[in-house]
């Protein structure tokens, strides 16, 4: 069973998906009480695998490796690390509370839309476990598959601009990496003489040239880019999350951004170390670009769900820039800060939800003195702000903290600039919260409203919890990472020195420039190969 | 005793999750006490510690305890862990002293309020928060404090959120802080990589050995923590997000915004003395901020109107002289500041509250006046604690604030003009709190009817805490007594002395300065006669002779415009930054989104259609084209392998 538990927890969702299709569409009822069922009992399985994880261990975990289709070398391979390891926990507790979300504000096409967002788990959940590439492109592009029709289907009125932008961006991106996949497999045939597309053979064995990682890495940066997305490719993300019935948004910003961030972290950077660090600086200043151009842009909208999105931008700027810090705080930083932004923005998208549900508006000119008719949604609401904007004993502050500190560390300036966002953060969240939930009430509408019933109350609940454990206890999560971001360092190590030291140099205002255990390696390929 | 350190934060804690999760479902008596009772309790357990530790011996005095690992990540660590030395004795038993009489006073002030739950779960979870504060081992908890306090700042500011003003306040405290904040981060961060450590004790320790002593990068550390406390202490260029704040329920302005939140930077300052008496350049900067500050705010409380804004530009004021008093390297004379302002300003707001409640609700002193005979004890109160800020002697006021005035003569930092400066500021605070004391508590009562006949004295709950803190306000002194009134010892330097040896042997400095006797007590002479006639003047106008004011205020009319406007700051900041980042913002969102990346790609969605709409034409679906299209190729691949 042990060495099962990741087919386990990736395809639960799938056998939900075949037996709704059995199911009556008029009976609804059993169609949501089966889908919620189904995600519960994935997440209790996901839970259980945490409890079996090794805390200590380096490497994979749960490893299951069995050719699929041979004479391509495809095959069925599976495994976790720490890092891996939080991303489904994140993905397999969202999507429970997703599809709680949707209970009563979906009313159409009930069975379609269930089965989509059972699918949709199948393909992120495989995403963040496969260790084949293929595997990965596949469940990478299985995903797209489900996301495009719940935006095109139960999405506003803009729903097919939506839908349709951001299919094409997307595939625009997986197709460079299609490509780029297809070129490492025959350089691994041309090597070894057989076909293979382990990642952990790929990455072990397969010398790559300077010139070769460099196409390589921008294709699948490309790819995931878009995905995260870092500015200037972030244009689909406020159309689709505005355009989303919740529980798209909410999966959309909580897991799916990260499945960019997460292909940086397991193939860009382990695969090819010397392009990474020639790019890095590019990396760097669009992260950067993008922590206080997506704020400033959030400050000014007029829809609150597009100000959320403006600021996944912003806050997945801190996350790529925590990455490319390239040191353990950072890097430890940006995967704990990857499972507070799918918390934090994953409520937020749930709140801005249940007011649109009530009333039918996500303007915010449209509401104000919402605290007066609805006092433990405001109180959630502002915890949940309070998380979004780093403040201490959240979870938020623990992944910014530490982002910081490790940005601070390879690039002072850096480090400077992405500081200012804290208070940009601060700015448009607590201005966005005081004109809709403190004032007069000014809108006779909004007299009315009902304050969370139970339903509600169970989807916030769990993620207050949680914001509050991270934010308190980050001891297990950061211990259970660990390991595997130090793998992840050593990998980006075989870098040549020469060109690390260009690329991340210590800033001079320091006056003892501490050694950087990743940067003393040998010299590898990166320049011989020229 | 010393393992129910962490009680003392804990408390309060308790408290807040009680009545917070609790909300709306406990009757009021049970909410208050709770509320009451968690920082009484802790008061009782903060004076327990102090006298165990005043037990050991002078220089073993240190309390610690460490709750958990909180973060763990790389070389990066950092404890939940408290840490009780004489400096942060004084301030738990300030905070959870003064913070219990205030508690007591709120469930009078806050009794007609419909949210009087709400109220106390957050004054709870303030206490809370500067408890760990004061008590933090390393600068991250300090970290967690200095913006838990901040958040329950903006909280209750915010209290009567459906006024805007209210609301706008308390969200530009938040991030008048967080623009502080961003210098205390950057700080904390220099420290870890310089240091590999945010252990207080480890960076005092090791902070002479890896920085040069007045070397960039240590002033640079100094200076950006500095920044933090501009925006914690409303210092400039951050001060003016304090006189808003008065928007919050007047308590709250006494405990957090007079007595305890805002002076968590000269805290700060203090706790960090070793590293600022390394930077001496920054300690010049801190000196001019303070003594800047304690001027300017002074003469705009020359005119305000709205009795708590006086006292808002007061505090503002009095921190400036706390922070003079840390730049001159005299951080005893800070905190002994810290402490006697922390009494008399407390009483100087829950006075006004007092006159306030009786006033229903006016905050006006132009329809104040004659209050003496409606309300006794808030008027006598309030007397000590305006003799106790205009630093008459035998206040305590006058022994801290006269020991400020001296060091920043003496001390090896100071200079004259720091002096002449702090007294002409003592002339003016005499001259405003007595021009509040006139117009308030003399001469012919201006309000209304209905509140004249309203007017009656505050309930026990609210005067008991002002005769408290009344007599805190006197006897508070005597702990400090300045060494030239007949040798006596000032028992406060001695309690500090173990907190600061640190920095002195790190600058090979002596804070204590020299100076004879004779000097020391003709500068003394010389303040308190200004301060006299100060009080003069004050009454000659406001209380003798209003038309003489009335004249001079129009005969400086351009300067009492200024005044009263308090120099325009706000109105610069907001035509300066505020505004035109917001336009930036629209600029960035209208045309760099929307025209140049989605136009960017529109086109190329554009330019994909019109050139497959043009391929399609070839696509006709017309067998006498395509045979055209065919034969004509047959006949160009022909020619090209026959002549190619």
């Amino acid at each position: 069973m042990e060495n099962q538990i990741l087919t386990l927890v990736t395809f639960f969702p799938l056998l939900g998906v075949i037996l709704l299709m059995f199911v009556p569409r008029e009976k609804t009822e059993t169609i949501k009480v089966l889908a919620l069922v189904m995600s519960v009992v994935t997440m209790l399985l996901s839970f259980w695998m945490y409890g079996m994880f090794d805390p200590l261990a380096n490497g994979m975990q749960f490893d299951v490796n069995t050719p699929w289709i041979s004479s391509l070398g495809i095959n069925y391979h599976l495994g976790i690390d720490g890092i891996s390891l939080l991303l489904i926990l994140l993905t397999t507790i969202l999507t429970p509370l997703a599809i709680l979300a949707s209970w009563k504000s979906i009313r159409t096409a009930i069975k379609g839309y269930y089965i989509s967002m059972l699918l949709l788990e199948v393909g992120m959940v495989g995403v963040f476990c496969s260790l084949d590439l293929f595997m990965f492109y596949v469940f990478w592009e299985v995903m797209l598959v489900p996301m495009y029709f719940l935006i095109g289907l139960w999405g506003g009125p803009r729903r097919i601009y939506a839908a349709i932008k951001f299919v094409l961006f997307t595939m625009f991106g997986s197709l460079l990496m299609l490509v780029a996949i297809m070129y490492i497999l025959f350089e691994y045939q041309k090597y070894s003489g057989v076909f293979s597309f382990d990642m952990l053979k790929i990455l072990g064995e397969l010398p790559l040239g300077h010139q070769q990682q460099l196409w390589l890495f921008g294709a699948f940066a490309l790819a995931f880019a878009i995905k995260v997305p870092m500015f200037p490719f972030h244009t689909w993300l406020p159309d689709a999350h505005v355009e989303a019935p919740t529980a798209g948004s909410v999966i959309l910003a909580g897991v799916l951004l990260k499945m960019g961030t997460y292909g940086f972290i397991r193939i860009c950077l382990p695969l090819f170390p010397d392009a990474t660090i020639t790019f890095l600086p590019w990396i760097c200043v669009l992260s950067l670009i993008g922590i206080v151009y997506g704020a400033l842009v959030a400050m000014v909208q007029k829809d609150v769900k597009s100000l959320v999105a403006f600021s996944s931008v912003s806050h997945m700027g801190f996350i790529m820039l925590g990455m490319f810090a390239l040191n353990l705080e950072g890097l430890e930083g940006s995967v704990i800060q990857m499972i507070n932004h799918g918390i934090s923005t994953g409520a937020l998208f749930l709140l801005v939800g249940m007011l649109y549900e009530r009333r039918h508006t996500r303007l915010i000119e449209d509401f104000g003195g919402i605290a007066k008719v609805m006092p433990l949604y405001s109180a959630i609401f502002m915890i949940v702000t309070l998380s979004s904007i780093g403040l201490p004993l959240t979870n938020g502050f623990v992944g910014e903290f530490l982002i910081l500190l490790g940005v601070f560390k390879s690039n002072t300036v850096y480090g400077i600039i992405a500081t200012s966002g804290v208070i940009l953060s601060a700015c448009y969240m607590l201005w966005m919260y005081q004109r809709v939930i403190y004032g007069k009430i000014t809108k006779p509408e909004n007299e009315k409203l009902t304050d969370l019933d139970w339903r509600e109350k169970a989807i916030l609940i769990p993620l207050v919890l949680l914001i509050f454990w991270i934010g308190i206890y980050p001891k297990p999560f950061l211990d259970r990472m660990e390991p595997a971001v130090k793998q992840v360092l050593a990998q980006v190590s075989r870098a040549s020195t020469v060109e690390a030291e260009q690329a991340a140099p210590l800033n001079s205002m320091l006056e003892t420039p501490q050694t950087e255990p990743e940067t003393v390696t040998y010299n590898a390929d990166g320049d011989s190969h020229e | 005793m010393s393992e129910y350190l962490f009680l003392v934060p804990l408390l309060p804690f308790i408290g807040f999750l009680i009545n917070g999760l609790l909300l709306g479902r406990l009757p009021r008596p049970v909410v208050s006490f709770i509320a009451c009772a968690s920082v009484g309790l802790s008061f009782v357990i903060a004076l327990l510690l102090f006298f165990d530790l005043k037990a050991m011996p002078a220089d073993m005095r240190l309390i610690e305890q460490t709750l958990f690992t909180w973060i763990p990540a790389g070389s990066f660590h950092a404890n939940i862990a408290y840490m009780l030395d004489p400096l942060s004795a004084v301030m738990i038993l300030v905070v959870s002293g003064v913070g219990f009489v205030i508690h007591i006073y709120s469930v009078g002030y806050m009794h007609h309020d419909p949210c009087f739950g709400r109220y106390f779960t957050y004054m709870n979870l303030f206490t809370f928060a500067m408890l760990t504060l004061v008590l933090a081992d390393n600068f991250l908890l300090m970290f967690v404090g200095w913006e838990g306090v901040g958040l329950c700042s903006y909280l209750l500011i915010g209290f009567w959120y459906e006024k805007k003003s209210a609301a706008d306040a308390g969200k530009k405290a938040f991030i008048v802080n967080r623009i502080g904040d961003f210098g205390f981060l950057i700080g904390m961060f220099i420290i870890f990589w310089q240091i590999g450590s945010l252990d207080f004790q480890t960076v005092m320790a090791e902070a002479p050995h890896v920085f040069i002593a007045g070397g960039g990068l240590i002033t640079a550390v100094c200076l950006l923590l500095f920044m933090g406390a501009t925006g914690k202490s409303a210092q400039i260029p951050l001060f003016v997000w304090l006189p808003d704040a008065m928007e919050g329920p007047t308590p709250v302005s006494a405990l957090i915004h007079a007595a305890t939140m805002v002076t968590a930077g000269v805290y700060m300052i203090v706790r960090t003395n070793v590293l600022y008496m390394m930077a001496p350049d920054a300690m010049l900067v801190v000196a001019i901020i303070g003594v800047a500050t304690a001027f300017f705010a002074a003469t705009i409380g020359l005119a305000q109107n709205d009795i708590k804004r006086v006292l808002a530009y007061s505090t503002v004021s009095q921190l400036g002289y706390m922070f003079l008093a840390c730049g001159v390297g005299a951080f005893t004379a800070g905190i002994f500041h810290l402490m006697t302002h922390a009494f008399f300003k407390a009483l100087l707001f829950l006075g006004a509250g007092s006159v306030i409640h009786g006033m229903s609700n006016e905050q006006d002193m132009r329809y104040m006046g004659g209050l003496k005979k409606y309300m006794p004890i808030t008027f006598w109160t309030m007397l000590i604690a305006t003799l106790a800020i205009s630093g008459i002697p035998g206040f305590s006021g006058f022994f801290s604030k006269d020991e400020i005035l001296w060091k920043s003569f003496s001390s090896q930092f100071g200079h004259p003009v720091f002096w002449v400066l702090g007294v002409i500021t003592a002339g003016l605070t005499a001259f405003y709190m007595f021009r509040l004391i006139n117009m308030t508590f003399f001469g012919k009562g201006r309000m209304d009817d209905k509140t004249r006949k309203h007017l009656h004295e505050a309930p026990r709950s609210m005067t008991v805490p002002l005769i408290v803190l009344a007599v805190l306000s006197v006897v508070g002194g005597y702990v400090g007594l300045p060494h030239v009134f007949f040798g006596a010892t000032n028992y406060f330097e001695h309690w500090m002395a173990p907190v600061l040896s640190g920095g002195q042997a790190a600058s090979h400095a002596l804070a204590s300065g020299g100076g004879d006797t004779g000097t020391e007590l003709g500068l003394m002479a010389a303040s308190v006669l200004l301060v006299l006639i100060a009080i003069y003047f004050a009454y000659l106008l406001y209380n003798k002779s209003p038309e003489r004011a009335t004249s001079l205020r129009e005969k400086l009319s351009g300067m009492h415009k200024m005044i009263v406007n308090k120099y325009y700051v706000d109105e610069i900041y907001g035509a300066t930054i505020v505004r035109p980042l917001v336009y930036f913002s629209l600029f960035l969102w209208k045309v760099v989104d929307v025209v140049v990346i989605d136009g960017f790609i529109n086109g190329l969605a554009g330019a994909y259609s019109d050139v497959s709409g043009y391929l399609r034409t070839s696509q006709t679906g017309r067998v006498r084209s395509y045979a055209t299209v065919f034969v004509v190729g047959v006949v160009i691949v022909t020619a090209y392998f026959l002549f190619g």
